[in-house]
């Protein structure tokens, strides 16, 4: 193990590391505290100039103010619309290419999965004014579906790299021995590899689910109203609104912030399996 | 019996089968992808030798017209790109910090104590959040007369800085905003690859008197190089790939001093200086080229590691 395991150094090595561990951590995380506690504060407060003294008390209003004054309940919902529906619909086509690249090796097969890769990794600009154009021409610009659809085609070339390299590495001779007992490829799909698939479906579904939920770029480019805003570009135009308000913007930045830590935190395990591309076992 | 007679049936059929599942397991996925990403990409590139606001007239007819390499050229004397594109370059040498770093951080939790688990993933948080709560976050801590950046400066230079207003300083302030992030998925991938180091290796060379930074470097980082590998690619497409932060910390300002070439193509495209499509897409045509070296550095490894196998 790499390094030395503290257990081996001397007592005071390990006191200074149990030391070091949560004020690292504070450092670490203090611009988020510093966010939590300011939601939490009372308008009054920062306007006296006490940003970071005690508070005078505990502000929930801060919450149920823009609960209640702003749309970001709206928002919120809004970005289930288009989080949701793109999970489902990447991770659903993608187990289908993924099980065509890995296992069959037709002629192009490589080439299909590289078009892929390289597709996933390419600058969102290049793709904007066609599809914004193309959104506009179908009727879908500021819809929830126009988001989506064009999230789950996105996505699905980085969930396709995984699921195939997912599927490469299941036992080969689960399939050949279908094939043998004469079952037909859709069923050895279905009831074969489906059920092997669970934790490359939980690691997707986490970090998409991530992925999606933080864009912000798309959300500007394709959607305007509030109707159809998810709560990335609505955080943004509410800040435009809140000139330093900052308990409210810390709130808001709170919750548009909570629904990726709880899928985290739930899901830690398939979460990471799934950033590290499945390359760093 | 009648199966002798149904088996070369059936062994056609079968083949068929198995030359076509591929393709229709394939359609679904590969008709959106094609539709938005492949096609989407041509369509730029042609676009980029035109000049078009957008629109298109009555009877729905495109009403760009062809300039050729005009707008190149445009770019090539253009003072906003020259500056997009030398910020890009910090964004990329910067962002690069992210790999020493998350490493460091990763090997300062590569431990095995009580509640270690906890720290890992709390570590991990600024990677979770959205980069529009990020951006939020730092502009606060920027803010001058009481953001802690600001108030830090001031008490130790006694002159605080408003660092997102400074044209030489705001960009630095914005990638900072961006390193935090970044530095979270670099220690996550390095602490992965830790994991994985070979413990029989770490203790051949423990016998033969090698430690600390001899350690790290002739023993464990080339071991690590699959999750350095991956760092880099995430980084730099990371660093690329820069428009939140920027749209949301500064809107490219001040003077235009922090925009990267995305945002500087948002704001040609689709921005309050009108919709220049035609432009917006030379400038993201650029940005596309550079990603491609980076995007075939990684296709080539992975083609590599194929035919390994």
């Amino acid at each position: 193990m790499f390094p030395r395991p503290i257990q081996q150094s001397s007592t005071g090595v390990q006191w200074l590391y149990a030391v070091a561990l949560p004020i690292a951590l504070f450092l670490w995380l203090f611009p988020l505290l510093g966010v939590a506690l300011t939601s939490l504060r009372p308008a009054a407060d920062l306007a006296q100039g006490n940003y970071f003294g005690m508070p005078t008390g505990i502000a929930w209003e801060n919450y149920v103010y823009i609960f209640t004054e702003t749309p970001i309940g709206q928002y919120m919902l809004n970005s289930m619309w288009v989080t949701i529906p793109t999970v489902i619909g990447a991770v659903g086509l993608s187990l289908m290419t993924g099980f065509a690249l890995a296992v069959y090796g037709f002629r192009g097969s490589i080439l299909v999965f590289f078009m892929f890769v390289a597709g996933n990794f390419v600058p969102f600009q290049i793709l904007m004014v066609p599809v914004r154009d193309m959104t506009l021409q179908l009727g879908m610009y500021d819809t929830w579906y126009g988001l989506a659809l064009f999230h789950i085609a996105f996505q699905t070339g980085f969930c396709t790299l995984f699921m195939r390299n997912f599927i490469k590495a299941l036992p080969f001779e689960l399939i050949e021995a279908a094939r043998v007992e004469g079952v037909k490829e859709w069923r050895i799909f279905v009831y074969i590899v489906l059920p092997l698939m669970r934790p490359a479906i939980a690691a997707l579904s986490v970090l998409v689910f991530t992925f999606i939920w933080n864009d912000f770029f798309w959300a500007t480019v394709l959607t305007q109203g509030v109707d159809s805003q998810p709560i990335t570009a609505g955080l943004s135009s509410l800040n435009g609104q809140w000139i330093a308000q900052w308990h409210l913007v810390s709130a808001g930045s709170i919750l548009a912030a909570l629904p990726p830590v709880a899928m985290f935190f739930l899901m830690q395990k398939h979460f990471i399996a799934g950033l590290t591309l499945g390359a760093v076992k | 019996m009648a199966e002798a007679a149904v088996v070369p049936v059936r062994k056609a059929s079968r083949w068929n089968q198995r030359t076509l599942a591929p393709w229709l397991f394939l359609a679904p996925g590969l008709f959106m992808f094609i539709v938005y990403v492949i096609w989407p990409i041509a369509e730029s590139i042609t676009l980029s030798f035109y000049d078009w606001d957008g629109l298109y007239n009555a009877e729905g007819q495109f009403t760009g017209t062809y300039v050729g390499l005009g707008n190149y050229s445009e770019l090539m004397t253009d003072p906003a790109f020259e500056t997009s594109l030398w910020n890009n370059l910090k964004w990329l040498v910067l962002y690069m910090l992210a790999l020493p770093i998350g490493l460091f951080i990763a090997i300062f939790l590569n431990q095995t104590v009580t509640g270690i688990r906890l720290y890992k993933s709390l570590f991990f948080f600024p990677f979770v959040i959205s980069q529009v709560v990020v951006g939020l976050i730092f502009a606060w801590f920027y803010a001058p007369g009481f953001g802690p950046v600001y108030l830090l400066i001031e008490w130790m230079t006694g002159q605080g800085i408003a660092i997102l207003a400074d044209p030489d300083l705001a960009t630095y302030g914005v990638i900072a905003a961006g390193l935090w992030p970044q530095i979270a998925y670099v220690m996550i991938l390095y602490l992965t690859g830790l994991n994985n180091v070979a413990p029989d290796q770490i203790e051949a060379a423990r016998l033969d008197g090698a430690k600390g930074w001899r350690m790290l470097w002739y023993v464990v980082l080339p071991q690590l190089r699959p999750a350095t590998f991956i760092a880099v690619i995430v980084t730099v497409i990371g660093a690329l790939r820069s428009f939140d932060l920027v749209s949301i910390m500064t809107a490219g300002n001040p003077w235009g001093e922090t925009r990267v070439l995305s945002y500087y193509m948002y704001e040609k495209a689709l921005g309050e200086y009108g919709f220049r499509m035609g432009y917006g897409a030379a400038i993201a045509v650029v940005l596309f080229a550079i990603m491609m070296v980076f995007i075939s550095g990684f296709i080539w490894k992975m083609w590599r590691d194929e035919k390994e196998r």
